[in-house]
């Protein structure tokens, strides 16, 4: 089959890949693009960890054809902190409450965070775990995620009043 | 004792999570070398099969395919962990003769891409004989049964005695006796990343492999022993791990074929497993029947427990050696126990192997001999957590022949949980469909045993200190993330008095990090490793106190300080140095001789399990529907007692982790198999619990000090899942009457236990 050459916006950045049609969205950010923050852990759509966000709603990108992502905007987790030295508050929580141990699903469960912040600036405790529960984690039993995730919301509330 | 409280036992953010929480950590997957293959596995269509006949060339002849290896190409090496046993290394990286389970690996393929890889093994022709197939302990135990192992007889791998006591005398002493049988299951580690191994040719017939490990020294030692190389010409390095929990302890196949291509080739060789294949064929914990029978006074004292194991074992030993020793040691923990008698049989079947996972025999074991209590309580009219103080071990205690206690808080434990959970007052009330229960566990802070039989110490640190006021702490401990590199970092920090973020660290690269480690496994790496990098510090220390005492003409009854980013004389704080000025004069005074310094730890007259034992207590909350038979866990309480946390944050995660695993082996974790064929081979079809699952939870660490351990530090990492399912089930009993005697507890066996389903 020929090869298609598409367009990807990834984290504010255009490149231009020739790829063959049948390649997901995750082979390809981890692969041509090599950003491999974004992981693979079932490659069939049940666990996560491949999250990434699509023009403002997140998807599993071990399920998502990149050809079908062509000149659409996608966020990483390479691209969620504003800079280097300025972590996004989620980032900035997921370490400071205790929310990492393998880090495999980590980038997965933060984007799928942000996409609940987006919609759900307040989310109740319930509200956050429905919001991972596509995310799997098998390292932390969740409550620390879900606590760092609840601080995160609350530091953006304050960070937006004052 | 521990000195710097700003560090040890304070609940500090791990440094490895930013990396982590931005996409920068590299795992084993996320790494290309240049000009870099592609592997993939052929492995077996039947559960038991002689191979008759290979032919390899139509798989050699497509274009883009480098290599293509079946077990007589390679030099036919058996391997196994237990290298003190030869016998009892069964496994072939590639199969010759006989295939033994579905899913044996029977060749390997290098391309260019990976899809061409995977076509290539499709192309492979196979002639196999079938031969019966044995899927339970029963049928491959039974008269005439077909062999496995030629040299097993009858399937039965091992047979693991414990006996001490008097048991005739414990029955006839006891007024109450209880005979029962338990079963427990398999399930799988399903850590979130599949194992990925990368091996690259090096310069003199050595070859490199970066492979998703907890073992890089026992990878390192038979992968050379399998290639027939030196130990030194392999060098096994360890990235980022996303999780092992046991499952990734071993040599594994796709590891031998990427060195071995890589070698045949000279090219870079990947394999990475996917979610389907790790369920199908990966590792998984031992499903067991347990027979146990206990005899009671009838005010409660234990006289005798008659302890009878069948592991179904799958096609090779793996760690079955382990945890069938481990199973009839935790059949007799936490409790004092006058007479002990304990038989284990391993068991093959034509399945895929068991081996080791969080717990290591603990949680089959423990969820028989915790419900026993809990059905004794019950029956004996005494309450099952005052039963449980009744017969809990002590500090100081010994199990005859194995070890003596040197610390134990689980009598505080069961106090703590009790209060803290509301026992009495919930356990009195009576409302159908709501429930409280309990159970306990005690677990190994590593192992005393020698079972990869290392000349090397079991765990070892180099410490080097810089004119800069840095150190550099090179560990071949093995970070899966659990957070030990952190931990250990802790340490270091807390014994040299300078800043964690002061410490670079290197670790588990057998080629760089001083030998040996045996690994992440059973709970061992902040009390051994962490021993060892206290000696180190000590001896550059030894080098570093001198200093003060010339520097400032001390009396040599001053005692020197190590704190705060200085050295200075205790008495005399003003009498000091910053630690890089130290460091500094005392390499002046080397004449250019760097600070470094080995330290090591292999436990010595700790008896023949462990060197420390943690223990402790938690109570579950349940509401079951009546209608639908779904159980709902409403909260967890735990006490425990894992000596001085060295992260309180660290420990926690543990715990919560802990939990979730242990929740996922009650209620809902399964392998459904037919003829030998794992049938759940995703996420959907084999559940592990959600966020949404996770119950709320309350824990408290019992004050304690583990003499051994590092800063007074022991387990905490393994033993905790081990007393949530007996929890659980007891808190479904409590609700519904009905007594789980067979893991998971899922709702058709409680509409069945409670007459409501037939």
């Amino acid at each position: 089959m020929a090869k298609k050459t598409i367009e990807l916006i990834v984290n504010g950045d255009h490149y231009e890949v020739a790829i063959d049609p049948w390649r997901t969205l995750a082979e390809v950010l981890r692969e041509d693009l090599r950003l491999t923050g974004t992981k693979i852990g079932c490659n069939q759509g049940d666990c996560g960890a491949c999250t990434v966000i699509v023009d403002g709603r997140t998807v599993s990108s071990c399920l998502t054809l990149a050809v079908e992502c062509h000149h659409r905007e996608i966020t990483t987790i390479e691209g969620l902190a504003k800079s280097p030295q300025e972590l996004h508050p989620l980032q900035q929580a997921f370490i400071d409450k205790g929310a990492v141990q393998c880090g495999f699903c980590t980038g997965g469960m933060i984007l799928s965070a942000k996409h609940l912040l987006d919609r759900n600036p307040n989310p109740d405790e319930e509200q956050i775990r429905k919001g991972l529960s596509g995310n799997l984690c098998r390292c932390t039993g969740y409550n620390k995620i879900v606590e760092a995730i609840g601080h995160a919301s609350r530091q953006m509330a304050s960070c937006k009043e004052g | 004792m521990n000195n710097n409280p700003a560090i040890i036992g304070a609940s500090l953010p791990r440094l490895d999570a930013r990396d982590k929480v931005t996409g920068r950590s590299i795992y084993v997957d996320d790494m290309m070398l240049p000009g870099m293959l592609y592997g993939a596995l052929l492995r077996s269509p039947l559960p038991h099969a002689r191979i008759k006949r290979i032919d390899v060339s139509k798989a050699r002849a497509l274009k883009g395919v480098k290599d293509v290896i079946v077990g007589a190409d390679t030099p036919q090496i058996r391997y196994g962990n237990w290298r003190l046993v030869p016998q009892s290394q069964d496994e072939l990286p590639l199969a010759v003769d006989k295939v033994r389970f579905l899913g044996d690996e029977v060749a390997a393929v290098a391309a260019l891409d990976k899809e061409t890889a995977e076509r290539a093994c499709q192309l492979i022709e196979v002639e196999y004989e079938e031969l019966p197939g044995l899927f339970t302990v029963e049928d491959a135990t039974a008269e005439g049964a077909a062999i496995i192992h030629d040299d097993s007889p009858g399937n039965v791998s091992l047979n693991r005695k414990i006996t001490y006591g008097d048991l005739e005398a414990g029955f006839k002493r006891a007024d109450y006796v209880r005979d029962d049988v338990f079963t427990v299951h398999a399930v799988s580690h399903a850590y979130m990343e599949p194992c990925s191994s990368i091996a690259a040719p090096d310069e003199g017939g050595r070859v490199t492999l970066w492979t998703s490990t907890q073992v890089p020294y026992i990878v390192q030692c038979l992968l050379a022993a399998t290639l027939g190389l030196p130990e030194n010409h392999v060098r096994v390095i360890k990235p980022n791990v996303g999780g092992g929990f046991g499952g990734k302890m071993e040599l594994r196949p796709w590891e031998f074929c990427a060195a071995f291509m890589a070698l045949r080739t000279g090219r870079p060789v990947k394999f990475t497993l996917n979610r389907e294949q790790e369920l199908a064929f990966g590792r998984r914990r031992h499903a067991m029947t347990i027979h146990s029978k206990v005899g009671f006074t009838k005010d409660g004292k234990i006289t005798a427990k008659d302890f009878n194991v069948l592991l179904d074992g799958g096609a090779y030993n793996s760690m079955g050696p382990t945890a069938t020793f481990l199973c009839g040691n935790f059949g007799a923990m936490l409790y004092r126990y006058p007479a002990y008698r304990y038989l284990g049989r391993h068991v093959y079947t034509n399945k895929p192997p068991a081996g080791a996972m969080r717990g290591f025999g603990a949680p089959q074991a423990l969820f028989a001999a915790e419900s026993q209590m809990n059905m004794a309580a019950a029956e004996l009219g005494i309450d099952p957590i005052e039963l449980r103080i009744i017969n809990a071990m002590e500090t100081g205690d010994e199990i005859p022949e194995v070890a003596t206690i040197s610390s134990c808080g689980f009598k505080e434990s069961l106090v703590k949980v009790r209060e803290m959970s509301g026992w009495d007052a919930k356990r009195k009330e009576k409302s159908p469909g709501r429930g409280i229960g309990v159970g306990c566990y005690s677990f190994i802070s590593g192992g005393v045993f020698n079972w990869f039989n290392t000349k090397y110490n079991f765990a070892t640190a180099e410490v080097r200190v810089f004119e800069d006021g840095t150190a550099h702490l090179l560990t071949m401990a093995t970070d899966i993330g659990q957070g030990s590199d952190h931990t250990l970092r802790q340490i270091l920090a807390a014994e040299l008095g300078i800043g964690i973020e002061k410490i670079r660290l290197t670790a588990a690269d057998t080629a760089v990090t001083p030998k040996a480690d045996l690994g992440t496994w059973g709970s061992r790496v902040t009390l051994m490793s962490g021993n060892a990098v206290i000696d180190a510090a000590r001896k550059i220390k030894e080098m570093l106190i001198p200093v003060i005492f010339s520097q400032f003409d001390l009396n040599q009854i001053h005692d020197v300080a190590f704190e705060g980013d200085r050295v200075f004389a205790k008495a005399r704080p003003d009498k000091g140095l910053t630690f890089g000025e130290c460091v500094y004069k005392a390499l002046r005074g080397r004449r250019g001789e760097p600070l470094t310094a080995f330290g090591a730890y292999t436990p010595r007259n700790r008896g023949l399990v462990s060197p420390a034992f943690s223990f402790g207590a938690q109570v579950a909350e349940v509401e079951v529907d009546q209608e639908t038979g779904l159980i709902k866990v409403q909260k967890m309480y735990t006490a425990h007692d894992c000596g001085v946390p060295i992260n309180k944050m660290g420990v926690e995660g543990q715990l919560e982790g802990s939990i979730h695993m242990g929740l996922g082996y009650a209620l809902m974790e399964d392998f459904v198999m037919k003829d030998g064929r794992t049938l759940n081979t995703n996420f959907l079809d084999y559940k592990i619990p959600t966020a949404q699952d996770m119950p709320p939870g309350e824990s408290v660490e019992i004050d304690t000090y583990e003499p051994e351990g590092p800063f007074g530090a022991k387990e905490a990492g393994e033993g905790l899942v081990s007393p949530t399912a007996p929890a659980i089930a007891e808190a479904v009993h409590h609700a519904t009457g009905y007594r789980c005697m067979d893991l998971p507890i899922t709702p058709p066996k409680v509409l069945k236990g409670i007459g409501k389903l037939k």
